[in-house]
């Protein structure tokens, strides 16, 4: 699949935004972050921006992004309305939430109902967005019980970095958040290892003679219909990436997982100043990280129309 | 709404006889030109006499060799949308755009309200969707709705405009919901099939595999030419230089 990266950023972005949101809502709401006007003002302006920016960003996927208001219609069916509306009604607690603790410095009663409730809305915004991947049955490297489960876990993972490096830099940072922090970053890693390993065992009913329906033997593409790629090879049978995957499966690995788990365990031994650095330091890296694994998660799976084309 | 309606029964659609296909793309052509003025308008061309050629078309004839344990054969393979009984490029769609009619269960695109959000073409097996990117949005096969309740055109022309221009008849159009009707009798008769039946789309056009090899033809090709064997003297020193 194409990995547009609009799609990839958005993902990513609204990934962590999302993880950050739920983490402040419940912690903020139940006062375990203390409210410090600053703290709470940046924390919420990264979740909400990275939010934003990304449901920006998918726009710019759209052919008529003028008509981007008509995706709120289909929720009864399709997964990706679920994900507009979702995306839009989690705005509500999340605002709420960010007025009180922000500038009303408050938490408990209703705003920690507020914080609750975006948290809520976070992850079911992370599920519809797992579900529009999950349900496509042509891409059989989507189409598995990896990928729902990865969305969330991605998202918690980044966004308890982010939310560490902000605490860290706040001089609040905490040995548990920290010690969160390096066992999603482990659970991430894990997941994703298994989730190749699926992939690469995966035995695909769907072949060459189903498509064609010839039954037995052989079939194999003797001339295509056209001479240039067109638009459903370039969406759809993009295979640069795959060329590469096993050096982005390292550099993915390195910087998603690795690398963050090791700046953070580092952290948690060393004091105020290194610790800030060293977990500020994990995010940027996590992210970038985060973009090579969505890049490859498109890169890598591989739609049924390709065998059409004997690819 | 992007909810599958319940259906009359009615499933309009097309059988394509894989055996008699020449793959001559008459009815690739006589799509593109039916379509470019239809229901669909435009099929934009994208740089048409370039030297990167792309643009939307609804119907795509691929050649294969199929070979099993009784011989090979060519098969040419027209492939275009199968106004499948569960779309999911219809549910999939976020806007409403994409939609199955209840009266026959044509699978349309209302170009008014598509976003081009292309998930519709991801969630469509057989790769019957192309994106429109001079238009930004998405464009499909309508089984040439423009066409078959067309008052304006004689009976006779009231057919898919490939079906109309296909010059062995391997492209046959009517109700495959009738069990009655002359294109359920030929599936039943020549065994047609679906197209990834195990993804569970249940596509309404059917596919009639090639007939079995007869034994009136020969059953093995002209045996090839033998190598010729290395030789001494004059005849081989001719190969040798001759060889050079």
């Amino acid at each position: 699949m194409h990995p547009a990266f609009s799609v990839v950023f958005f993902t990513t972005a609204t990934g962590a935004g999302y993880g950050l949101l739920a983490l402040l809502g419940v912690l903020g709401g139940l006062q375990i972050i203390p409210p410090d006007f600053w703290l709470a003002l940046i924390g919420m302006g990264l979740a909400l921006g990275l939010i934003m920016a990304g449901l920006l960003s998918s726009t710019g996927h759209l052919g008529r992004p003028e008509r981007a208001w008509r995706a709120f219609s289909q929720w009864r069916s399709s997964w990706l309305s679920r994900e507009g509306v979702a995306s839009v009604i989690t705005f509500v607690p999340a605002g709420l939430f960010g007025i009180g603790w922000v500038f009303f410095g408050r938490s408990g009663g209703w705003v920690a109902i507020a914080g609750f409730l975006a948290a809520i809305g976070a992850v079911v915004t992370v599920c519809t967005t797992g579900m529009i991947y999950a349900s496509l049955k042509p891409i059989a490297q989507w189409h598995s019980r990896f990928t729902l489960p990865g969305y969330l876990i991605f998202s918690a993972m980044t966004g308890s970095v982010l939310l560490n490096a902000l605490l860290q830099a706040f001089a609040l940072g905490s040995k548990t958040l920290l010690a969160a922090s390096v066992l999603l970053g482990l659970l991430g890693w894990g997941w994703k290892l298994a989730t190749w390993r699926y992939n690469d065992r995966l035995e695909i009913p769907t072949n060459a003679n189903t498509a064609t329906g010839l039954a037995g033997g052989t079939v194999r593409s003797l001339e295509w219909p056209h001479t240039e790629e067109n638009y459903l090879l370039k969406e759809m049978g993009f295979r640069i990436a795959r060329k590469h995957s096993a050096r982005l499966r390292r550099i993915t690995q390195g910087l998603a997982f690795a690398l963050p788990v090791l700046l953070l365990a580092a952290a948690f031994a060393l004091p105020w100043p290194f610790a800030v650095l060293l977990s500020v330091f994990a995010a940027i890296v996590q992210f970038a990280g985060m973009l090579v694994e969505r890049w490859l998660f498109f890169a890598e799976a591989k739609h049924t129309v390709t065998l059409y084309y004997g690819r | 709404m992007t909810c599958l309606p319940s259906q009359s029964g009615k499933k309009l659609g097309l059988v394509i006889d894989l055996d008699t296909c020449v793959g001559c793309q008459a009815c690739v052509t006589a799509c593109k030109e039916w379509n470019t003025g239809g229901h669909m308008a435009p099929l934009t061309d994208i740089d048409p006499y370039g030297g990167h050629v792309d643009g939307v078309w609804f119907n795509r004839v691929h050649s294969y060799e199929h070979t099993t344990e009784v011989g090979g054969r060519t098969v040419n393979f027209p492939r275009s949308c199968l106004h499948c009984e569960t779309p999911a490029c219809v549910t999939v769609c976020p806007t409403g755009a994409s939609y199955k009619r209840a009266s026959d269960g044509i699978v349309l695109i209302d170009e008014d309200k598509c976003i081009g959000c292309k998930l519709c073409s991801w969630a469509c097996p057989y790769g019957a969707r192309e994106f429109d990117r001079d238009v930004g949005v998405m464009k499909k096969c309508t089984l040439c709705v423009d066409r078959i309740y067309n008052d304006n055109l004689a009976e006779e022309d009231r057919v898919p405009a490939c079906v109309a221009a296909c010059p062995t008849s391997a492209r046959h159009f009517g109700d495959l919901g009738d069990p009655a009707s002359a294109v359920s009798q030929l599936v039943a008769e020549r065994g047609g099939v679906d197209l990834m039946p195990e993804l569970g789309y249940h596509p309404t056009n059917k596919y009639l595999p090639p007939r079995a090899h007869t034994k009136r033809a020969a059953s093995v090709a002209a045996p090839a030419l033998e190598p010729v064997r290395p030789e001494g003297g004059f005849l081989g020193w001719v190969d040798r230089m001759l060889s050079n």
